[in-house]
């Protein structure tokens, strides 16, 4: 029989946990009630007052075609880099837990890019990106106008999604990594001994026992390339060219930080959060069924 | 335990009154400004400047990184009441603090304390910009600029031309030489938000003509966009076609070289851009390479009017005490001396805002030597027509920053897509229109000062 220690007080146990309730709610429900309220007002950014608006904001933005595009960008860029991000992590992973030569090493240097700061990030693959003055112009050089995400808003698109995923990649890296290791020796051992290739193993073993870590990545992922992607999306293409990589949450950073329309920004808030409640319903209802946790 | 404990709080003691006395003797006031880099430097200075002359204030300057970045901390401070004595606003800012009644207007301030301010000092176009419409002004004028042509005289001297174009026409002819000559890039510019003052509201307030209808906003809050039924649309057009010739190139820090960088390299041989960029250009110039200045351009047969100050203004904020508002005072009183202007002028590309400064300029034989040189083209260009009560003092329209992006997304749909001209500028203009619709409803009931 297992033996638990319990508290048999609830009041003790509240005790314990007020001082993290107090922090998310100081630093969680408290903002996000404030942008409820202002989602509804006309707030002035000096605080001079505001005034109800009611549904007004929300519908000004639900009947603008150009916030429609810009939900559904944000939609391709968080499918593109959550795949990108995840998949590429997956195969370092499993290369890694192989412990092919060096495997020491990219355990912790593929961790570093997700403790790389957003514009930091975002400068450094403006520079990589510049279609003349980048690595990548020598593409240009060869296919002439190939490469421009300063005029072409495809490959704007791209570089900002590139960018993102390989930040992400280091963060899914080192989850995968802890999973693969979770994996017992035994069974691909076992595997092996039965003539399955490195192929098979991951795809009949590796993979089925990876399916929570999957799933978590996957809600995470799609979650922050949500929220996340601002800082990049600033530095790098400012929203363009031609709305091309004007993305929900750039379009809230914005409006909010630099235009001073807080309502408006509060409103735009308010309907992201309710896309990332309801995609990850939608994950945890239809994907969820296929894990398996035991 | 306790004895460690009762230590520490001793030396915390020891060192608060040590630091008593010394804070004590002087009047800290907080002055918070968006300029980086070289700029934030020359700033830092002029604080130290002040510092030094006297010995009862003490002003704390601190750059939060851009216009943007400085305007929202400020606000958010003035929220939690903790806001600096001193901020600097940009022109894209303005509107929001003038309504906001956060502030202490700066006529009112220097009356106060007790300075006699000739406010007739600053140049015209300079004080209708930020003044009220009584003409009061409410913001002192700090870092302020107005753009300029700049060209590159040994390319035009290839194709046998000793001056600037003076109008859009002759323009055309340049470009359209200067590609025949083997330039690359003839005008090197770029359609983001921050080129629509150069290239959108400078271009209109030399034309005389408005942005938007009530005086460009001067007359009330229903102001409606205009831009798309003027001159400017004509001139999108020239430009989308020398853009479509090659002749004229877009050079931006996304395709790795922005455009003053292009002409200072002598890869580009004409841009339009701030004054303020004057000494950054001199310094970083190719050697030997030859160039100069010269006013904007305006079409054949338009009579040239005033262009707009850019740059941005410090606002005295509300709540503070009085010993800071003294300070405050001090601190402008100070920054209003001609030499004051001299070494500001001299250290960044930034001109004289009053005519005395100017005067003391000219007088010093400022803008006779060669690095300085052809600055004066700035004041002159701000002085170009009189300010009267029907022209054109400035722009002063709420949301601007985002007026300014639906602009360049329009510009950008028509460069980059091939999107129709009227079609995409009428886009900009209705989106335009309903940030300023929002705008108004924000500031219901709020009267224009």
């Amino acid at each position: 029989m297992e033996k638990r220690a319990t508290f048999s007080s609830t009041t003790i146990g509240l005790i314990f946990i007020a001082p993290m309730l107090l922090l998310i709610f100081v630093f969680f429900y408290w903002p996000s009630g404030q942008a409820l309220y202002w989602a509804f007002t006309l707030e002035q950014p000096w605080g001079g007052g505001n005034q109800w608006v009611g549904l007004q904001n929300f519908q000004q933005l639900l009947s603008d075609p150009v916030y429609w595009n810009s939900i559904t960008r944000s939609l391709v860029f968080g499918l593109a880099s959550t795949a990108i991000a995840m998949g590429v992590a997956l195969v370092l992973a499993l290369f890694t837990d192989r412990e092919l030569r060096f495997h020491r090493a990219y355990r912790s240097i593929f961790v570093w890019p997700y403790a790389i700061a957003a514009p930091a990030l975002g400068l450094a693959f403006r520079f990589i990106l510049a279609p003349e003055a980048g690595l990548l112009s020598v593409l240009n050089s060869v296919w002439p106008n190939i490469w421009n995400p300063a005029l072409d808003g495809k490959d704007a698109m791209i570089a900002v999604i590139i960018a993102f995923s390989w930040k992400y990649i280091g963060y899914n890296f080192i989850f995968f990594l802890s999973a693969l290791a979770a994996i017992p020796r035994s069974l691909i051992e076992a595997a092996a001994m039965d003539g399955a290739g490195p192929a098979r193993r991951v795809a009949d073993i590796q993979l089925p026992l990876l399916t929570p870590t999957l799933f978590f990545l996957l809600v995470i992922n799609i979650t922050e390339s949500f929220q996340d992607s601002f800082g990049i999306v600033d530095i790098m293409t400012q929203g363009g060219p031609a709305r091309a990589t004007e993305l929900m949450v750039y379009k809230i950073y914005f409006d909010g930080f630099k235009g001073l329309d807080y309502s408006g920004a509060a409103a735009q808030s308010i309907i992201l959060m309710g896309l990332v409640v309801l995609l990850t319903i939608v994950q945890f209802r239809f994907i969820e069924r296929r894990v398996h946790y035991k | 335990m306790h004895a460690k404990f009762l230590g520490a709080a001793g030396m915390f003691a020891i060192a608060a009154m040590l630091a008593g006395p010394a804070m004590a003797d002087k009047t800290k006031i907080d002055f918070w400004f968006g300029n980086t880099g070289d700029i934030a430097k020359r700033v830092q200075e002029q604080c130290d400047r002040f510092n030094q002359s006297q010995s009862d204030y003490e002003v704390v300057c601190t750059s939060q990184g851009s216009y943007d970045a400085s305007l929202q901390n400020t606000i958010a401070a003035f929220r939690a009441g903790k806001q600096p004595t001193i901020a600097q606003v940009s022109d894209a800012g303005t509107l929001d603090i003038m309504l906001s009644g956060a502030f202490y207007p700066a006529k009112k301030l220097m009356a106060d304390m007790g300075y006699a301010v000739d406010w007739d000092d600053y140049f015209s176009g300079i004080r209708s910009y930020y003044a009220t419409s009584k003409g009061d002004m409410y913001s002192f004028p700090f870092n302020s600029s107005t753009p300029l042509l700049y060209w590159n005289k040994d390319a035009f001297a290839k194709i046998g031309k000793d001056h600037a174009p003076a109008t859009w026409e002759e323009a055309a002819e340049d470009f359209k030489a200067l590609k025949a000559a083997g330039y690359a890039c003839p005008l090197g510019f770029n359609i983001s938000r921050d080129e629509i003052w150069q290239y959108g509201e400078q271009f209109m307030a030399v034309h005389g003509e408005p942005i938007a209808t009530k005086r460009n906003g001067y007359d009330g809050l229903d102001a409606e966009l205009i831009f798309n039924k003027g001159k400017w649309v004509q001139y999108v057009k020239n430009l989308k076609s020398w853009y479509d010739n090659g002749e004229a190139v877009l050079k931006s820090k996304e395709t790795g070289q922005t455009f003053v960088e292009a002409f200072a390299a002598g890869d580009c041989q004409v841009i339009l851009t701030s004054v303020g960029d004057h000494g950054n250009i001199g310094r970083t110039a190719k050697p030997g390479m030859n160039w100069d200045v010269a006013m904007l351009p305006v079409y054949a047969g338009t009579e040239r009017k005033h262009s707009f100050v850019g740059g941005a203004s410090l606002w005295v904020l509300a709540g503070k005490s009085d010993a800071e508002y003294k300070g405050a005072a001090a601190f402008f009183n100070f920054i209003a001396k001609p030499e004051e202007a001299l070494t500001w002028s001299t250290v960044t590309g930034y001109i004289p805002v009053r005519n005395s400064g100017y005067d003391y300029l000219v007088k010093q034989g400022f803008y006779d030597k060669a690095p300085y040189a052809g600055r004066e083209l700035a004041i002159k260009s701000l002085t170009a027509s009189p300010a009267t009560a029907d022209s054109l003092p400035g722009i002063r329209l709420g949301g601007l920053l985002q007026i300014r992006q639906e602009m360049a997304n329009g510009l950008q749909a028509i460069f980059i897509n091939n999107a129709d001209v009227q079609a995409s500028l009428d886009d900009a203009a209705a989106r335009g229109n309903q940030i300023l619709r929002r705008f108004e409803q924000t500031y219901k009931g709020k009267q224009l000062p």
